[in-house]
């Protein structure tokens, strides 16, 4: 099965780098530059996994509940 | 008193941890991340570094360590464990502590001495010291700003378990002496049950007058005294 697991700082948690970023763009001629917010996404392959047992390894490795939220998307 | 350094793949303040314990009488151990048990031991102590090459998060990858299960198990046995720096990271990530530590608010990697103000001595780390003593002790980390929600942070603050909070020479906090956005000023915080103690700033560097300060040895002291009580009681 392959799989997709985007990971993002919460909403409430202040994110330097998406500020960072954001800050470069308007540098960069954008002045409308709003806001950016950085993440990751983690491409996974896996063989013999529920969708379940993804959504654990989602939430119990891959973020930090605490600070971040994922998605997952199965691709196949 | 016997005292156990863990060592992540990545860790490097280890061996300062082992050479301060050692001076202040602790029998010494690494124990490899890899041994399944920390049994036996008075103090774990879980050093600075880089654990896993802080891949994923700063110690995300470590908490899945072998040796975790049975840091686990001995810290909810009542065993002292103080995570320092990358150590703290690695208890939250556990769940050993609440909370999270994440990118400072400059992005930057911040390497020098700071003033901690303790505010609170009712614990096994600092019972040494006074209640407004302000420290000297150098940070350095890019990822040190603690953070946790709202119900957490009011529960800290009511059961008085942020042991130290970063702040200026006559112990004041605010904006101006935070050096990395952490939530409140928070450098330290305990457990419920007050034997866990993580930390951002490196009182194993702060030992040694050659070293710019000695006022870490005050969570050394703290220690050693309450080990000694606990014994001949």
């Amino acid at each position: 099965m392959k799989a997709k697991v985007i990971v993002m700082p919460k909403r409430s948690i202040l994110d330097p780098q998406g500020v960072a970023v954001r800050d470069a763009m308007r540098h960069h001629g954008l002045p409308g530059a709003q806001s950016a917010r950085v993440g990751k996404m983690i491409e996974l392959e896996v063989g013999g996994a529920t969708e379940a047992q993804l959504h654990e390894i989602a939430r119990d490795l891959l973020s930090n509940p605490v600070v971040e939220d994922y998605e997952l998307v199965i691709e196949k | 008193m016997k005292a156990a350094v863990i060592r992540f793949p990545g860790s490097n303040c280890d061996q300062d941890c082992h050479l301060v314990l050692k001076e202040f009488g602790f029998a010494t151990d690494y124990v490899w991340h890899k041994e399944d048990s920390v049994a036996g031991y008075d103090l774990i102590v879980l050093p600075g570094g880089f654990s896993y090459g802080d891949y994923l998060r700063c110690g995300a990858i470590a908490r899945f360590s072998p040796v975790m299960k049975s840091v686990i198990e001995q810290a909810k046995r009542g065993v002292l464990v103080m995570g320092i720096c990358n150590g703290f990271q690695i208890l939250c990530e556990s769940g050993l502590l609440p909370g999270a530590l994440i990118r400072n608010r400059d992005l930057h990697f911040i390497c020098e001495h700071v003033r901690l103000r303790v505010d609170n001595t009712s614990n096994p780390f600092l019972s040494a010291a006074q209640v407004g003593q302000v420290l000297n002790v150098p940070i350095a980390h890019g990822e040190g700003s603690y953070t946790a929600d709202a119900a957490t942070l009011a529960s800290l603050n009511a059961e008085g378990r942020v042991l130290v909070r970063y702040c200026d020479i006559n112990g004041k906090t605010g904006d101006a002496t935070n050096p990395n956005g952490a939530l409140e000023n928070i450098a330290g915080i305990c457990n419920a049950t007050r034997n866990v103690f993580g930390l951002m700033p490196h009182p194993e560097r702060a030992c040694d007058a050659h070293l710019g300060s000695t006022d870490g040895r005050v969570f050394f002291q703290s220690i050693l005294a309450t080990l000694g009580k606990a014994q001949a009681a």
